[in-house]
């Protein structure tokens, strides 16, 4: 575990896909790294054999029958779309121009 | 300060209904009424479909009419905690992101509550996408504790907590990550209840951090809860990770009583430092009420107590930022009008629509997720989980339920923890654990501050043990009331 708690916050935003103001960066890398100053505790834990959880007790993959069923109408499914047209999503251009 | 007057035991609203005392289109009027005088100073609704009630208890009353009820409590309005879906309605996680979303399908828990009549009443306040413990989080509104308007109700459930509270509705549904339920009842002086992971569906229930989310009952009594727990608990197989078998009848089983003495475990880092003197003295003043009803009381230990919030802020935020990703802008929800791709779409929309908290735990969470850190961070959480979950085992072996205070401290004032946010984790110290390890548990209030704020007291029982924690609670919550 590193020590100095101190995260790289412009690279986490850009792997987290989030815009921050300067302001929201400098006030969340002092909140956070008092924040992970305090998960440094978990570091006095033996934990060496032990299984890691994922979930609460032993729960395996639960399987329901591959059948088709009610899905919503295109109108019910585009009803809280922020641009649609045309039955389809509107997003901003992906590809660059040639 | 003192608590304003609630409403009677579901119990006897059905009984009313029934012998044609009262009908469900004026208990709705009622709930209404109370709404519009009081929640102005309250702020537990986000907002109320007072058409679409009045319709719902417009059908009760002609079932009922036509002897064709649909269960024993139809007619009865029940309040929505605004992470849980119903067709039609608002949806909003208290968040800018979801402000104008309108959710086009029924939570498995409303599907189970339409089932049996009962009217889902309103869109309560909550701290955004659920992370918080004061309800001060909400992008779209305040809460006021009923008990003192200086104080937070708690949270996240907070406005589910303070309109049974304020006896707007006479009972609603919370969800409970990390305390969620069990706090904001302690801090409100009423009764809520996390049931064992899997025995409530989560279908519909909008995702804060999957294997940790539950969806429960906050009421007057520990009776109301178990009813409602009636009404909701059972197998769904759009939830994975649903419990498969059908529960025993809760209330039926709570009002029985336990078969034989029951053992309470005292588990000593829960009256450590830390726990308010004041609180703690309450919550002894129940151990002993317990012991004078003949229950065997013996101290015993949970050892990795102390790792808890960090397990929880590492585990939680993780699965979070994961949950989180699908809020991009693109299909639905907030989109920044002004984006020069695809991609500065999502950074903009997200970070507009986002409040403070949801980002600081996105960034946690991604953080303990990325490459370099993962290790140390995600999966060393997840290993001291196991052990958390070990001392339970453990302490069951010897014990039938686990008696602790629901929080180390009366409600705090609102503004006194939003600037450190550690210091707001550090509030959720007792109730966290039970979320990690998958247990059923409850808050029942036990006594008065002398400033007349509420004190709460938490159960635990083994996993699917909802019988023998409602068993314990009433059996409390009746010698005190005697």
């Amino acid at each position: 575990m590193k020590n100095d708690n101190a995260m790289d916050i412009d690279y986490v935003a850009r792997l987290a896909r989030v815009a921050l103001s300067d302001e929201e960066k400098a006030t969340f890398a002092k909140q956070l790294g008092d924040v992970l100053g305090y998960f440094e505790k978990l570091k006095e834990v033996d934990v060496a054999g032990v299984e890691p959880s994922a979930h609460p007790y032993e729960v395996s993959n639960v399987w329901r029958a591959d059948e088709p069923g009610e899905a919503f109408a295109v109108d019910e499914a585009l009803a809280n779309a922020p641009a649609r047209r045309e039955g389809q999503i509107v997003v901003p251009k992906v590809v660059e121009d040639a | 300060m003192s608590r304003p007057a609630h409403f009677p035991a579901v119990r006897e609203l059905a009984a009313s209904m029934a012998s044609g005392e009262c009908t469900s289109v004026q208990l709705v009027e009622d709930c209404l009424a109370r709404v519009r005088d009081v929640d102005p100073g309250v702020g537990a609704f986000l907002s109320v479909d007072a058409e679409k009630a009045l319709e719902a208890a417009r059908a009760s009353d002609e079932r009922r009419a036509r002897g064709a009820v649909l269960g024993p409590f139809d007619g009865i309005p029940v309040g929505m905690k605004d992470v849980i879906a119903v067709k039609g309605e608002p949806l909003t996680c208290a968040s800018r992101m979801l402000e104008n979303f309108t959710v086009p399908y029924d939570a498995h828990v409303t599907e189970r509550l339409r089932a049996g009549g009962l009217i889902p009443f309103g869109r309560l306040n909550m701290d955004e996408f659920a992370m918080g413990s004061s309800t001060e989080n909400s992008a779209l509104g305040t809460t006021r504790n009923p008990v003192s308007a200086d104080h937070t109700p708690g949270g996240s459930s907070g406005g589910s907590a303070a309109a049974v509270a304020a006896r707007m509705v006479p009972w609603a549904l919370g969800s409970d990550t990390g305390g969620s339920i069990r706090q904001p009842a302690s801090f409100c002086g009423i009764v809520g209840l996390k049931p064992t992971y899997g025995r409530v569906s989560r279908y519909g229930l909008v995702a804060y951090a999957s294997s940790l989310d539950q969806i429960g009952p906050m009421a007057n009594s520990v009776e109301d809860a178990a009813c409602l727990l009636d009404a909701i608990a059972g197998p769904d197989e759009r939830d994975s990770t649903s419990w498969r078998e059908a529960p025993p009848a809760f209330a039926e089983a709570a009002a029985r009583g336990p078969e034989r003495p029951l053992r309470v475990g005292l588990p000593k880092e829960y009256f450590g430092k830390g726990l308010g003197a004041e609180v703690e003295a309450a919550v002894r003043g129940a151990v002993d009420t317990l012991a004078a009803q003949g229950c065997e009381v013996s101290e015993i230990s949970l050892p990795h107590t102390e790792y808890a919030v960090p397990v929880y802020y590492i585990i939680a935020t993780a699965e979070a930022s994961s949950n989180l990703a699908r809020y991009d802008g693109v299909r639905y929800g907030h989109r920044a009008k002004e984006a020069a791709d695809g991609i500065d779409l999502y950074f903009r929309s997200r970070g507009e629509g986002f409040g403070s908290e949801v980002k600081r735990r996105i960034i946690l969470g991604t953080y303990v997720l990325s490459s370099g850190y993962y290790d140390a961070y995600y999966l060393r959480a997840q290993k001291v989980r196991t052990r958390i979950r070990e001392d339970f085992v453990k302490a069951f072996e010897s014990v039938d339920v686990l008696l602790t205070p629901t929080a180390p401290t009366p409600p705090f004032r609102r503004g006194e923890k939003t600037g450190d946010p550690l210091s707001m984790y550090l509030a959720d110290i007792y109730t966290i654990s039970a979320n990690l390890a998958g247990l059923p548990c409850m808050s029942v209030p036990c006594g008065l501050t002398e400033a007349g704020l509420p004190v709460g007291l938490q159960l635990i029982a083994p996993h699917f043990a909802e019988t023998t924690l409602l068993q314990a609670a009433r059996l409390y919550e009746g010698s005190r009331l005697s």
